[in-house]
């Protein structure tokens, strides 16, 4: 059913009982051309476009728990693309101008909200390394504009520029275009796009083994829901990556870090943008329900617990409550950890594997949710073409052996 | 917060320490003599398995010396300590 005025009208007349649902849950075939191991909103978003744009639509979404559950859920909605390096920028802005018009696309309202992403400056060396950006992001094609204290408090009232803290700020770079979606929307809204386009969602179905014949190449994956066979299989597991990876002999350039976040109490619409600061190691943003979304920096160690240390929540609200006095008697509703797979560079894995028919994208670590459409983009034509896309080909797995890494450790949400 | 035991300093809070990745991970004796895909491995490659980890900590904030942990990485648990350059 597609979403218009007219049939939002006729259910409310109805009593909104006759909504359909959003997506199929059939039972697994005995085989696909494709399998995506992950229901997040990369591998949702892969499995679309594999269907919605290139004709391969025997495809199913293996998600061991259910849709959008793990870090598509656990994020901070924060989209931007003021990535230093060219490859960097190329793809994240290839997610911005998706998302643009992604709701349109896919005929659900994933809230889409460009309200400026505004990134602070505590340093010398932070207004040094955040002009460089603005100019290659400029020289990109990227729009990114310096702002001084007072412009940056125009934009973010509730901003404090006042010279009696420990980091006062100097200045801030600021992105129009970046801004926040709903995170489960875009889960939901990829995966009813493509399920009515064929493709089999599958919930609750853990991925347990990778098959190979004696040539090395994938056959099918063993599942808690039995054998499914497939001539290729895409892995977009996030933080799980390392461990669906092993199943085929394949050692990834991969940690899992604990990612904290935490929302307040729901409040009266306060905060007009996003504000981030890697120095002091705080993002925050307001949602439509009112709550304020902070994210944290990552815990120091490896886990696979979804959860993180309580002095990495209170070291955030510290940086909080000195860059916006205001919120300082807010209350904390909920935090929550997800688990993000990092990479040495800071920049994400898409590609082959060396095993045949085995395909994987990862590494997206902090900050995958705004490379969403691009990621599934990029990866759904590197598997349907058996080759990478222009935009992906400089994310392989072999860039580890050659030696071109793509050291966007400067550009990550919070200073690692 | 984790408490780890250090084997000097004895039980202490996570925040004495840094992390500092996967243990025993031995700087090849003759780099020239490595293929590409094995200084790679060397260099970038990583278990990051789901539960019991061997890793290194250095208590910083404590005696300074660095020292080996074996912890389960889905409940955090710390099964033992042990000193730098012994086994597993």
């Amino acid at each position: 059913m597609k979403f218009s005025l007219r049939t939002l009208f006729t259910q409310g007349l109805a009593g909104q009982s006759g909504w359909p649902e959003q997506w199929r849950s059939p039972e697994p075939r005995a085989a696909y051309d494709v399998i995506i191991v992950g229901g997040g909103g990369h591998g949702l978003a892969t499995a679309y476009y594999l269907a919605a744009e290139l004709g391969v639509r025997n495809v199913a979404v293996l998600e061991k728990g259910w849709l959008g559950g793990g870090n598509t859920g656990r994020n901070t909605t924060i989209i931007r693309s003021n990535y230093l390096w060219d490859e960097s920028a190329a793809i994240y802005d290839h997610a911005v101008k998706l998302w643009e018009g992604l709701a349109q696309e896919l005929n659900y309202n994933v809230m889409y909200s460009p309200r400026g992403v505004m990134m602070l400056a505590h340093t010398i060396h932070d207004q040094q390394v955040f002009k460089r950006h603005v100019h290659a992001n400029r020289l990109n094609g990227i729009d990114n504009e310096w702002l001084t204290p007072e412009q940056a408090q125009a934009f973010c009232p509730p901003l404090n520029i006042g010279k009696n803290v420990r980091y006062p700020i100097t200045g801030a770079a600021l992105q129009r275009r970046g801004g926040t979606a709903r995170h489960d929307a875009v889960a939901w809204g990829y995966a009813r796009g493509a399920s009515t386009r064929g493709v089999d969602i599958i919930q609750n179905c853990e991925v347990t083994g990778i098959e190979r014949n004696v040539a090395g190449a994938v056959t099918g994956v063993t599942t808690t829901r039995g054998r499914i066979g497939a001539q290729k299989v895409g892995v977009v597991a996030a933080g799980h990556t390392s461990v669906l990876m092993a199943m085929a002999g394949v050692r990834m350039p991969l940690e899992s870090f604990p990612l904290q976040a935490l929302v307040s109490e729901p409040v009266k619409p306060v905060f007009p943008c996003v504000v981030m600061s890697n120095t002091i190691h705080a993002y925050i943003s307001q949602s439509d329900k009112g709550e304020l979304v902070i994210g944290a920096g990552t815990d120091a160690y490896t886990s696979y617990s979804q959860t993180g240390a309580l002095h990495i929540a209170e070291h955030t609200l510290d940086a909080i409550c000195e860059m916006f006095p205001m919120f300082r008697r807010m209350r904390m509703l909920r935090n929550w950890g997800g688990i993000v797979d990092v990479t040495p560079d800071r920049s994400p894995i898409i590609g082959h594997t060396p095993v045949p028919g085995l395909f994987v994208n990862c590494g997206w670590g902090t900050g995958g949710f705004k490379a969403t459409p691009g990621s599934g983009h990029v990866f759904a034509h590197t598997i349907a073409h058996d080759r990478p896309h222009p935009i992906a080909a400089p994310f392989t797995l072999e860039r580890f052996t050659t030696g071109r890494l793509i050291d966007e450790a400067a550009a990550a949400a919070v200073a690692h | 917060m984790l408490i780890i035991p250090c084997p000097y300093c004895g039980a202490r809070p996570e925040n004495e320490f840094r992390y500092a990745g996967e243990a025993h991970i031995a700087r090849p004796a003759d780099p020239e003599a490595l293929s590409d895909a094995a200084w790679a491995d060397f260099l970038y490659m990583r278990t990051n398995p789901k539960g019991r980890h061997a890793e290194r900590w250095r208590h910083v904030h404590g005696c300074g010396r660095f020292f080996n942990c074996v912890r389960d990485t889905v409940t955090d648990r710390i099964e033992r300590t042990y000193p730098a350059g012994t086994a597993p």
